[in-house]
């Protein structure tokens, strides 16, 4: 593969492009999933492919092939010059990549359990026992699991002298039950709504413990049936820390993506409020807030070597004491601000080119017991488990659901609440948060389904978040 | 290889009792612009080889995308050795049977030769009239060809190719912006002047907004936003498993009429207005299905799986291909059939409402009721006294989709083709009332 890659740069130099790199992937899935004390979904992908990427002069070009063979490299990269000499039909502004990268090495997700090679009977296995036990509540309509298993091999080089081999495994799953009445349909699911995953291997599942859950899922989804509708009021909002994962990669995570600042996403995933002039004087939340992008936390979907331009992993903040600090950037953007890419260039595939997706974009954790911040609260809503959310495409005006809510009264759990939502402006809503979960409520998350660009890619982004406590909330937003 | 060669390889080398190959090659290249150039231009080959075998009532799938000898002869026993791991699942009754197939043109070959350089001329069209108008511009244009193949050792065996042509932008001022989309299977459905013009137009319209005020409204959906109404409630509850598992807005509806009597849905894969298609991801006709028959809810779409799990029911052609979950069968050439009107005669009907560009961001609250929040984006205007009388900031909505389809008053009597993944056919759309929770700043 070395030699392919170096073959590749050396056509695009020929060719005349000033800059290239190649990245060559092998890929492979396992999916089981079941349904109802059936195999609903069993299988096995495995795809390779190539793309190189070229700049000649200031116009980008990108081309890719599934065919891995010294003939190919030479077309798809002759291609890929062809195609960044028509993007200089209709050009840009001179484009500065920064200071060369050179990275070297190679670099393998730890993984105490390979899972490939945990048989499939053992994976069908574990989610009919699951599944079993949901079935046995009555009241549940749809029983469903489904655990996924993921390793990508990656070689990348560049014209700068970078040549690095990467593997990365991933795994993740879930549970869930859904109960129907005649005018409701009630969804539980654990560890989160069909997305928990992260880098690691076959006991990132275990961990899961979803025999463990599964009787819970089940009562739940049922009791949820008969629960009172979430109230409409302005009031304090407790959320668990996978809704806060969600919130954290929708108002903190894509806002701070640089590329939607300068506009090229505006057409698609859209742009932000947070412009470069707010850099330093944008109080985005209270002084309890603080939120760091990092590639080096254990177990997180954001976590590799490399990004997809060679930047090594590292850990930058984003917000400090709730001030706005800085952005996910790639070499092309962050020169732009006269800085380093801090490596967030990702593709999720071989036929794809890197964007700047987000890499693990974490609320550091603060001081409270989480029974300590309900004791604290007079009148609010707890609310857990991710349901439906939408955002606006400057990421300011949002609105979630979520599976699963509690009436909080006098500083206890009350009634049980179904078809919860609550809406808020981006920053507004940040500085009001007035307490945040300890290290012990901490979790890194995984968002599996994270969807930018054209053609439209989708990657997996790591959050980590404890508990936390908003005030003067809008919640019940529905008819 | 060709389609046929890989199949009979594929066939001849599995051990399972019934094999089904699918097979897609892809050609597909995007040139993206932004801030009036071009930013990202890219191009892809691949193709993608699916295999399912079954063994008693149980079913494997493994998907290579290596046309190697020795991969090929490897993905049925790969397949096979998944099936037999799993128990017995009696709803599967086997892979279906040959049926006759409806010719169906959807290639075209100035869309599946195009070059970079002529979708460089598009973009740079757009971008031009934006710099004239002196906004900027971003969006992207697509041009695809696909060879599509399925067969099984029960005889069935069908291909086609396909194209794919689609162009988008976004025109910004510094306080407004504006919308236009165009897809079809051949180039020349794309035309980027009228893009342009179109997304230029909107913006200009759209300068200096003022806070919309949050309420109910009568609104007037471009073709963009009807189409949102339609893929939303697709997803929601036109595929048969959807139904059966009592998640679907059809469920306790069909014959009822619960849509206004002008509001007709069909899906029709052989019509050339949408994308056509003649078969689905298992080799079936695709038939043409009424979902909404003016007002008045039929039924949801089928593929052999649902099909044969649910008494009388037969498959509609509406299989979907994945190797990762069963999604159930979904239409993907919909169509919400013309009216009589026009978006000016609905403006100067209309004493008090929005008229909306397009939808983003759209997500379910409650799938029985298809109640959804979303926002505007890309032009939202006000109207009083049968005029535009402004632009409004981008509003947030929660509302069924269902209430809101039962107080139609006039549906457009030109329909526009979109492609977002699946192919629809909309016009615009009024509608007496829409629920609007809260306004952006």
């Amino acid at each position: 593969m070395k030699q392919l890659a170096q073959q590749a740069m050396d056509t695009a130099r020929l060719k005349g492009a000033r800059y290239a790199d190649i990245r060559i992937i092998e890929s492979r899935s396992q999916t089981v999933g079941v349904k109802d004390g059936v195999v609903d979904a069993l299988g096995d992908s495995e795809t390779i492919g190539f793309g190189v990427r070229v700049l000649v002069s200031n116009s980008w070009g990108f081309a890719s092939s599934a065919d891995v063979t010294s003939e190919e490299i030479d077309r798809v990269t002759a291609l890929a010059v062809e195609i960044a000499r028509a993007s200089a039909l209709v050009p840009g502004k001179p484009v500065d990549l920064g200071p060369p990268v050179r990275s070297t090495g190679t670099y393998v997700t730890p993984i105490r359990i390979d899972p490939f090679s945990v048989s499939i009977e053992e994976k069908v296995g574990l989610l009919l026992n699951a599944d079993a036990i949901v079935r046995r509540n009555p009241g549940v309509k749809v029983s469903e699991g489904r655990v996924i298993s993921v390793r990508h091999r990656k070689t990348f080089a560049n014209s700068e002298g970078a040549l690095f081999e990467q593997t990365i495994y991933e795994c993740g799953g879930a549970i869930a039950a859904t109960a129907v009445s005649e005018n409701d349909i009630q969804i539980r699911a654990h560890p989160d709504a069909f997305r928990c995953q992260g880098t690691g291997g076959w006991e990132y599942i275990l961990d899961g413990r979803f025999v463990e859950n599964a009787e819970r899922v089940a009562s739940e989804a049922v009791a949820l049936l008969s629960a009172d509708v979430c109230p409409s009021k302005i009031t304090t909002l407790i959320l668990d820390s996978s809704q806060l994962a969600l919130q954290i990669h929708e108002s903190c995570g894509h806002p701070t993506e640089l590329d939607r600042v300068y506009g090229t996403e505006a057409a698609f995933a859209g742009r932000s409020f947070l412009t470069t002039d707010k850099v330093g004087t944008l109080q985005y939340g209270s002084s309890i807030v603080n939120l760091t992008a990092d590639s080096v936390r254990a177990s997180g979907l954001g976590t590799f070597g490399w990004d997809d331009e060679g930047i090594p992993a590292s850990s930058t903040p984003l917000v400090k004491d709730g001030e706005f600090k800085g952005y996910l950037m790639s070499r092309e953007t962050a020169s732009q601000l006269g800085l380093k890419s801090n490596g967030c260039m990702r593709a999720d595939g071989w036929n794809r080119i890197p964007l700047i997706r987000m890499t693990n974009v974490s609320l550091e954790p603060g001081t409270w017991e989480l029974e300590d911040m309900i004791a604290d609260t007079d009148d609010g809503v707890y609310m857990e488990t991710n349901r439906s959310w939408s955002i606006d495409d400057m990421r300011l005006n949002f609105q979630f659901g979520t599976q699963l809510g509690y009436e909080i009264k006098n500083g206890k759990r009350t009634r049980l609440l179904r078809n919860c939502t609550y809406a808020g402006i981006t920053p507004e809503f940040w500085n009001s948060c007035d307490a945040i979960g300890n290290e012990k409520h901490w979790k890194l998350w995984g968002t599996p389904n994270c969807g930018k660009g054209e053609p439209m890619q989708v990657m997996g982004t790591g959050h980590g978040a404890a508990p936390a406590r908003f005030r003067n909330i809008r919640v019940g937003v529905f008819r | 290889m060709t389609f046929k060669e890989i199949a009979d390889t594929i066939l001849a080398a599995s051990p399972a009792e019934q094999t089904e190959v699918l097979y897609r090659r892809r050609n597909e290249s995007l040139t993206r612009f932004a801030n009036n150039h071009i930013h990202q231009n890219v191009t892809e080959t691949n193709h993608e080889i699916i295999v399912r075998c079954v063994s008693g009532s149980r079913c494997g799938t493994a998907l290579s995308n290596s046309t190697h000898l020795d991969s090929l002869k490897n993905l049925p026993k790969t397949a096979f050795e998944l099936a037999k791991q799993q128990p017995e699942n009696p709803d599967f009754k086997g892979l279906p049977e040959p049926a006759p197939l409806r010719l169906t043109n959807g290639f075209d070959s100035e869309t599946a030769n195009c070059s970079p350089s002529v979708r460089a001329q598009g973009v740079g069209t757009v971008c031009r009239k934006a710099a004239e108008a002196g906004f900027t511009a971003a969006g992207s244009m697509t041009t695809s060809s696909m060879s599509f193949g399925v067969a099984n050792s029960r005889g069935v065996f069908a291909e086609c190719e396909t194209t794919m042509a689609d162009a988008s932008t976004v025109v910004m001022s510094e306080t407004s912006s504006g919308w236009a989309q165009a897809s079809g299977w051949k180039l020349e459905s794309v035309n980027c002047e009228q893009l342009a013009e179109e997304a230029v137009r909107k913006t200009r319209l759209g300068q200096n907004p003022s806070l919309g005020e949050p309420g109910e409204y009568t609104v007037i959906l471009d073709p963009y936003a009807t189409a949102d109404l339609l893929s939303t409630m697709a997803v929601d509850g036109m595929g048969a498993l959807a139904f059966q598992e009592e998640r679907s807005w059809l469920n306790g509806r069909v014959g009822e009429k619960v849509l206004s009597s002008m509001v007709t849905m069909v899906d029709d894969a052989s019509d050339p207005a949408g994308i056509p298609v003649p078969f689905d991801a298992e080799g079936q006709p695709k038939q043409r299905v009424t979902i909404v028959d003016a007002g008045v809810c039929r039924g949801p779409v089928y593929d052999s799986y649902t099909a044969g799990r649910q008494a009388g029911a037969a498959s509609t052609g509406h299989a979907i291909e994945s190797v990762t979950e069963r999604m159930g069968p979904l239409p993907m050439n919909l169509f919400l059939l013309p009216g009589t009107s026009n978006v000016e005669d609905m403006i100067a009907s209309t004493e008090r409402g929005l008229y909306i560009t397009r939808f983003w961001y759209t997500r379910t609250v409650h799938p029985r009721d298809v109640v959804v929040t979303g926002m505007t984006r890309d032009g939202t205007y006000i109207i009083r006294n049968g005029e535009i009388a402004g632009a409004v900031k981008s509003l947030r909505f929660t509302q069924s989709y269902l209430t809101a389809l039962a107080g139609t008053q006039a549906i457009g009597r030109v329909g526009k083709t979109l492609w977002g993944p699946g192919a629809c056919h909309v016009p615009a759309i009024k509608l007496e009332r829409f629920n609007f929770t809260s306004s952006t700043r």
